[in-house]
């Protein structure tokens, strides 16, 4: 049998707006993985801690208040502390195309804005769980 | 392994996910494993979904994590038999503790085992429990037997009830009345917990010297979380002092052991060097030239003497 | 609505149409898809006819614009009268750069102010809070102190314009700084005119900006509606809002549903607090969604009128006719803005904005095009406010009232609609009422429901969404960035540090303490000590600090 995916979905900072992020939750399912739902108002260090303790293969970060630049890099940064630098992390939610490739540099594999495929983004998540594991 | 004893949380969740996907290595880490385990109190939640088992749970880790415990957490949820795939929800309701040293928080999806529980959800329990948790707590998705899965492995069963709103006559699981060390009245801030609670009372019989309490709590409220803290403690304390923790011990020893060797025989009977003639005495069943008893001591019979 | 003659002879004469000319047509053209649904996934009909409207009268449906029950209008001349509010919704960074942004709004032509509060201060978290750290201004404008109340409306008077506050958790504390600042500039709170959003059940529900949990926030709110009606009688002080409920996922249905379901809900708190119900109802205001679907929105917005007045008058016992009226904000879908091809978004609008005026709503805010990258940027912002005048002006809708009034389908919808809120209201009942549904999830699930399924059929290209899965180009967008400065950041935290340093102590100990006491006290009025807070120079997050103490923090059900 395949091996499972796991996808920790969290929403960090104060951002109450989870539309996407359960939507997604359910789409991952749907598509054969477990997902761990953190829930509102999580702070990076609440990720992070809840990834590792999950093992999970990758983090999808929502945010649709304005904060992912402060907020994403520090997920990446703590992982990095942690050891954990090897789970992937995308975020999502209302972010400029400026600061794409600044979250790309500062270690978010990808961001996907509104109006992005489900299936991209279920794909996403397989072939990256497929390249860890290479 | 060195990591998993000195704490180190990610050494344990790579175990647990090395088990969960039993991976080759899977039986040696847990080799490795066992010796360590012996020291954790298993406590098993169960009860219908809704009742605010993680909530419950949340609670509880926070009032042990205040009496200087550490404790570990295996909430496990159905995974979809459609897609494969779970959605996760118990850690939501303990995020304020998430990040605490002293507490480790895994979710588990079923993967198709029926019964309220993951395969792998004891041996998990025992990586915690080599990690140095004084408890571990364990949340079954609540449906069907989930109650008799949890007591044949827990030290401890915690039955989660709640009293339902309206006029409605509330009936109890089959069963249920019997596998409790402690019973829990959860949402009492809801509606009148008294019938449900005498019901219980009533129904409740004592068994090998204990009398399970019913506690009633109201987890949003914080009502008498610490009750039933003390009412887990109390049921350690009873199987230690009484040397029932030992008996049970053994029984699950035995029991465990018997498991295993039924599982690796049956795979060895349908993978190993007998493969084809297991095949053979397959098709002999099925033409009625033999039948399925005689077939198995056939099997059993010719070990050791090989093909 | 015109009646044939014989309505058994249409009949007669519709059938033969079907059995002739609709049947040859559809054989030499079949139509484009076997199903056609309005954007909350409801069954459209190929024809509406006098048939669809049989059962009731012209008067139970309709009535007159202005009477009973208001499908055609609040009011008996409408736009001919006085045009809607054009209130823009504006904030972002601090009360300095918001400042700016108001002016330029009504520089160009707005006739109502509308405040974005950032995380933080929705949270009723000060900007120097740990929570706060990265979330400073980025959504909304961030006030901490009556200090950053007034900066905001530096320049404009609170006497002369009405303003809606966009906050709920904390809208106590932020009207009080709105007082207080009036107060300072000897404007008497009786003048004031204006909104606080103010409605907590649809946090719970679907925004999920709340702090405490419910009962001590319907407290919180009965509190203002009491203390409105008696010291600021101008004062809408709850503006009970379907828009987030419909941008979280809901349909058409779910939105009138749960938001007149909270409506009286709201209304039986008021009343079991002793206050009589023609004394606080005239002041209940509303917020809905204009979404895409033209018809089923206008639809939407009378059935919410018809039902209102219904409930008010019939349940509630209400005896004046501005206690039965249901006056409503509009605001443009947000959620239905595309990153592709920002600039067809204005398109999107446009439509939107016209459901709204042709169902008769108060006042509107147009989204601007750029939204769903960031708060808006002027250009953008004065495109969308343009849109509402062309609206207004040139396009001619506003010259008579509801111009739709009698349409087959219009009043098939209508009806509909409200055919389906009283099943909603029946299930909700059911489970125990709205706080009950709430903690078990139910209308959080149901929503969750609809927004799965409205994204399985954009996925599954049942539902085209133009440049997102059908008309794709494969460009960048040109949009210009609008960053927060990090010396409005400086700023605001430096004023923080100085209020704390250079205010009364003892007069701000005394003021939290009497707030502290008011709110274990559940039959005392907390806005009076709120306002003494904000006037001891108490910060946002100090007030609702206290608050959190006293009435602890609310953790949500899980549904995904």
């Amino acid at each position: 049998m395949p091996k499972k995916i796991r996808v920790l979905v969290a929403k960090p900072g104060l951002d109450g707006h989870d539309r996407g992020a359960k939507v997604i939750a359910r789409a991952l399912r749907d598509a054969g993985m477990e997902v761990i739902y953190t829930g509102l108002r999580q702070t990076p260090e609440d990720i992070v801690e809840a990834a590792i303790q999950e093992d999970v293969d990758a983090i999808g970060l929502s945010c649709l208040s304005g904060a992912h630049m402060t907020l994403f890099p520090e997920v990446v940064k703590l992982l990095k502390k942690r050891k954990a630098g090897d789970i992937v992390v995308v975020g999502g939610g209302i972010i400029p195309k400026e600061d794409i490739s600044k979250l790309k540099k500062a270690g978010i594999k990808n961001v996907f804005g509104p109006g992005t495929p489900l299936h991209d983004i279920v794909s996403f998540f397989q072939k990256s769980a497929q390249a860890k594991g290479e | 392994m060195d990591g998993l004893l000195a704490g180190d949380k990610r050494a344990a969740a790579k175990l647990i996910s090395l088990i969960e996907d039993d991976e080759p290595e899977a039986g040696e880490a847990l080799a490795l494993v066992y010796p360590h385990t012996g020291h954790a109190q298993y406590v098993g939640f169960t009860g219908a979904p809704g009742v605010g088992k993680s909530s419950l749970i949340n609670r509880l880790v926070r009032e042990f994590r205040s009496r200087g415990k550490k404790v570990g957490v295996v909430a496990v949820d159905p995974t979809s038999p459609y897609s494969g795939g779970a959605v996760l929800g118990d850690r939501i309701r303990m995020a304020d503790t998430g990040i605490d040293p002293g507490v480790f928080i895994r979710s588990m999806a079923t993967r198709g085992h029926s019964g309220g529980l993951a395969l792998a959800t004891f041996d998990a329990v025992r990586v915690l429990d080599a990690m140095g948790m004084d408890l571990v707590l364990v949340e079954t998705v609540g449906a069907g037997q989930s109650e008799v899965e949890i007591a044949g492995r827990a030290h401890t069963t915690v039955v989660v009830e709640m009293p339902l709103t309206g006029d409605v006559v509330q009936t109890m699981k089959a069963g249920i009345l019997e596998i409790g060390d402690v019973y829990v009245v959860n949402k009492v801030d809801l509606a009148d917990a008294d019938t449900l609670v005498a019901n219980l009372r009533f129904q409740i019989e004592e068994r090998d010297g204990w009398t399970p309490p019913i506690v009633r709590t109201s987890a949003l409220e914080d009502q008498r979380i610490d009750e039933l803290a003390d009412a887990v403690e109390k049921h350690r304390a009873f199987l230690e002092s009484t040397g029932l923790w030992a008996k049970r011990e053994t029984a699950r020893a035995r029991q465990e052991i018997l498991e295993n060797a039924r599982r690796l025989l049956a795979d060895r009977v349908r993978d190993g060097p007998q493969g084809p003639r297991f095949e053979s005495l397959v098709q002999e069943v099925v033409r009625r030239d033999l039948d399925p008893q005689t077939a198995a001591t056939r099997l059993l019979g010719s070990r050791g003497r090989g093909t | 609505m015109s009646e044939p003659e014989d309505s058994a002879e249409y009949e007669a004469r519709l059938r033969k149409w079907e059995a002739t000319s609709l049947k040859d047509a559809l054989k030499a053209l079949p139509e484009r898809r076997k199903e056609f649904v309005t954007t909350s996934s409801r069954p459209v009909k190929r024809l509406y006819t006098p048939l669809d409207l049989r059962g009731k009268s012209h008067d139970e449906r309709l009535g007159n614009p202005g009477e009973f029950p208001f499908t055609r209008g609040v009011h008996p001349t409408m736009y001919r009268g006085r045009l809607w509010t054009m209130r823009m919704f504006a904030g972002y960074g601090g009360a300095d750069d918001t400042n700016r942004r108001f002016k330029y709004l009504i520089a160009h032509g707005e006739t109502g102010l509308s405040v974005a509060f950032d995380m933080p201060t929705l949270y009723g978290y000060d900007t120097d809070a740990p929570e706060a750290k990265g979330e400073f201004g980025t959504c909304g404008v961030a006030v901490s102190s009556l200090e950053d109340m007034e900066i905001l409306f530096r320049d404009i008077d609170p006497g002369q314009v009405s303003t809606s506050m966009t906050i709920n958790a904390p809208a106590d504390v932020t009207w009080a700084m709105y007082l207080g600042m009036a107060e300072k500039r000897g404007v008497p709170l009786t003048q004031l005119r204006g909104t606080i959003q103010n409605d907590i059940l649809k946090e719970y529900e679907a925004q999920k900006e709340w702090i405490y949990p419910p009962e001590a926030s319907m407290r919180l709110v009965v509190d203002t509606f009491q203390f409105g009606a008696k010291s600021v009688p101008q004062w809408n002080t709850i503006s009970i809002s379907g828009y987030h409920i419909r941008e979280a996922g809901a349909t058409a249905g779910q939105e009138l549903a749960f938001t007149l379901a909270n409506g009286m809900e709201y209304v039986r708190w008021g009343m079991d607090r002793g206050l009589k119900v023609d004394d606080f109802a005239p002041r209940l205001s509303f917020f809905f969604n204009a979404h895409n679907d033209l018809f089923e929105e206008i639809a939407k917005y009378r059935a919410a009128r018809r039902i209102w007045a219904r409930e008010m008058r019939d349940t509630f016992g209400a005896k004046k006719p501005r206690s039965w009226l249901l006056r409503t904000h509009a605001q443009t879908a947000g959620v239905s803005l595309t990153a592709q091809q920002p600039e067809i978004n204005i398109v999107r609008t446009t439509v939107q904005a016209l459901a709204a005026i042709l169902g008769g709503a108060q006042s509107l805010h147009t989204n601007s095009y750029d939204e769903a990258y960031q708060v808006p940027n002027e250009k953008a912002v004065r495109i969308a406010l343009r849109t509402q005048q062309i609206l207004a002006h040139e396009s001619g809708v506003a010259n008579t009232v509801d111009p739709l009034g009698g349409s087959y389908y219009l009043e098939a919808l209508t009806d509909e609609l409200e055919e389906e809120a009283y099943r909603y209201f029946d299930r909700i009942q059911e489970f125990g009422g709205v706080i009950a549904s709430i903690r078990k999830g139910f209308i959080q699930q149901e929503i969750a429901n609809s927004a799965y399924r409205y994204q399985r059929e954009i996925e599954d290209k049942e539902r085209t969404i133009v440049g997102v899965n059908d008309f794709v180009v494969d460009e960048q967008p040109e949009v210009e960035p609008l960053r927060v400065s990090e010396a409005s950041l400086r700023g605001q935290l430096e004023r923080l540090k100085r209020i704390r340093r250079s205010r009364d102590k003892t007069k701000w100990e005394r003021a939290l303490d009497a707030l502290r006491k008011a709110c274990e006290d559940e039959d005392t009025n907390t806005m009076p000590r709120i306002l003494d807070a904000v006037r001891a120079r108490a910060t946002l997050g100090e007030v609702c600090d206290v608050m959190r103490r006293v009435f602890g923090v609310w953790e949500e059900p899980l549904l995904y």
